[in-house]
């Protein structure tokens, strides 16, 4: 097996769920309404768990501890898609951003529920359950606020365009992209984004939202290599502030 | 999380003069014999009147009160407390929730409470105007402010209200747990490194005021509440509630290692009774007319909540929107 491939495919998937679930914490006290507070709040502690249980695999395979990989790492050692790291914004797009992320999120945990490392295996197997509520949760959103009135539509289109170059950087190729499917750890990004693809399409078939032809977005990449948006940075700063004034320490 | 031993104003002797003097003894004999009163059943306008006041300041307490603990879920050091964290601080979201259902069958719609919240209108608890400064604060907040609320819940979950005891029982059980999450915290800070330590301690200093403030003013200056008391709407007097939550808490305080910023707090073991240094009660009455370190701001955090969310619950009342069905 090769363990740099296998590493770096959790380091992504880890990296996702622990900055997207921090970003869905700063919704706490600030909900449209507080329905949606506490949903996205279930949701933090879901993504920000299962990214938790992610680092403690990795430790096995020789990461450092958790704690210090997720709160002692600067922003060009992470491997998030961008996508997660945007900020928050309007209500608008932290919804599509929710539901382009969590329909990937959902296959991708199917599609590892198979592979040939047990751990992580095993570990899909249990979180897929979870990732099911939240992909649930967005796509009856999307279909509620995405035909309700012009101003909902308005700004869930207009979240839809921006967030879309975004949502295809996830599906950037590892350098091990071969290693991963041949080994069968995982089936690669280019099965996940097809079908990902096509169930997105279905969902906001069912709206009054217009899906551009893929072929004319141009997918950011970069998160995967360490290349980060202006915004993480500030965001680890902040999640670091008090584990940093004594990493030592017991809190 | 609520203290709320400050709510209740005047009322006026005539204040039931106009009800129904057979239904009044019949509602009364109920409560007596210790019968919970539930939605649909007659009470009195004013029982309905202070129940609505005071379930509905403590729901605005439990949202107001997720503002300064929700500042440091994005700080909180480690994967166990950052998870912790947030599930407490959802908890409290969701007693608000519950709360305001419970406010609801008295017969105020939700959207108004809210409107009354960020008017000014309605109170919340006093101790949400000060502000968190450190991750010490939040951990201050989790242990014995949440201690302080569980005082007051308990008692008033033998309340005569149906709806609003079920309710506090639910939050009594989470409040439970969170009490045991913020010492756990306070713990480990007060018996860390000096940092730690220095952190807690300044925590306790700047807390300790407010903290005495929560349970409302002493029971020899505050508004005359017998009838209240009679009805079981308010179960215990502030200063019992205060003697209460000294007693069970102090001796942990001191037994961290932590000082209290008070040189009379002691317990008088002739009245078994504790003996403290008044309260400021000026200092009270202003900020909760408005004057404190974090009114404005509480307020504002919530209104700018309100209108960026407007478009949100426009949307659902759509008539023409595609309602969906839970999948499961």
């Amino acid at each position: 097996m090769n363990t740099e491939a296998l590493k770096e495919l959790i380091y992504k998937m880890a990296d996702d769920l622990l900055i997207l679930g921090h970003r869905n914490s700063e919704w706490t006290g600030m909900g449209p309404l507080l329905e949606e507070d506490i949903a996205f709040s279930s949701m933090a502690q879901d993504k920000v768990g299962q990214s938790w249980q992610l680092y403690k695999i990795l430790h096995t395979l020789g990461e450092n501890d958790p704690d210090t990989v997720a709160f002692m790492r600067n922003a060009d050692q992470f491997h998030n898609a961008q996508l997660c790291e945007l900020p928050n914004g309007e209500y608008d797009f932290s919804l599509i951003r929710h539901f382009l992320f969590d329909t990937a999120e959902l296959l991708k945990y199917q599609m590892l529920a198979n592979s040939s490392y047990t751990d992580l295996a095993n570990l899909a197997k249990k979180v897929k359950g979870e990732a099911k509520y939240h992909s649930m949760h967005a796509k009856i959103w999307i279909k509620q606020l995405g035909s309700a009135t012009p101003e909902s539509i308005e700004r869930l289109q207009q979240s839809l365009d921006v967030a879309l170059p975004y949502a295809l950087g996830m599906f950037e190729k590892s350098p091990y992209e071969k290693e991963i499917i041949d080994e069968g750890l995982f089936g690669g990004e280019e099965v996940l984004m097809e079908a990902w693809k096509a169930e997105v399409e279905k969902i906001i078939s069912d709206t009054k939202l217009i899906l551009p032809d893929w072929s004319t977005i141009a997918p950011v990449y970069g998160g995967r290599k360490g290349v980060h948006t202006k915004h993480l940075q500030p965001l680890l700063d902040e999640m670091s502030e008090v584990f940093k004034v004594d990493p030592t320490a017991d809190w | 999380m609520y203290g709320g031993g400050n709510v209740f104003e005047a009322m006026k002797a005539t204040a039931l003069a106009d009800e129904d003097p057979k239904k009044l003894a019949e509602f009364e004999a109920r409560i007596d014999r210790g019968e919970k009163i539930e939605p649909t059943d007659w009470m009195p306008q004013l029982y309905r009147k202070q129940l609505i006041r005071m379930i509905e300041q403590h729901a605005h307490s439990e949202i107001i009160g997720a503002l300064p603990e929700g500042t440091w879920i994005t700080r909180a050091p480690g994967f166990k407390r950052k998870l912790a964290l947030m599930a407490k601080v959802q908890d409290e979201v969701g007693h608000a929730q519950l709360l305001y259902a419970a406010a609801e069958t008295l017969g105020k719609p939700r959207e108004q409470m809210i409107d009354d919240l960020i008017s000014g209108k309605s109170k919340y608890s006093n101790i949400f105007n000060y502000p968190a400064f450190t991750w010490a604060d939040s951990c201050f907040i989790s242990w014995l402010v949440d201690a302080g609320a569980i005082v007051n819940q308990l008692a008033n979950s033998k309340g005569s209200y149906g709806p609003y005891c079920r309710a506090l029982e639910r939050i009594c059980a989470e409040e439970s747990f969170h009490l045991k999450y913020g010492h756990h915290c306070v713990i480990h800070l007060a018996t860390g490194t000096k940092k730690q330590r220095e952190m807690m301690q300044a925590a306790v200093n700047r807390w300790w005021a407010p903290m005495m403030h929560f349970f409302g003013p002493s029971d020899k200056i505050s508004v005359h509440s017998e009838i209240l008391m009679k009805w079981k709407v308010k179960m215990a007097s502030n200063d019992e509630c205060r003697q209460q939550f000294l007693d069970m808490y102090v001796p942990k305080i001191w037994e961290l290692g932590l000082t209290i910023p008070d040189d009379k707090l002691r317990k008088n073991t002739e009245t078994g009774l504790w003996e403290y240094t008044e309260p400021d009660w000026d200092e009270f009455k202003r900020v909760i007319n408005g004057d404190g370190p974090c009114n404005k701001e509480r307020l504002a955090v919530r209104r700018i909540a309100e209108e960026r969310g407007k478009w949100v619950r426009e949307a659902l009342l759509a008539p023409k929107a595609k309602y969906v069905t839970p999948l499961a």
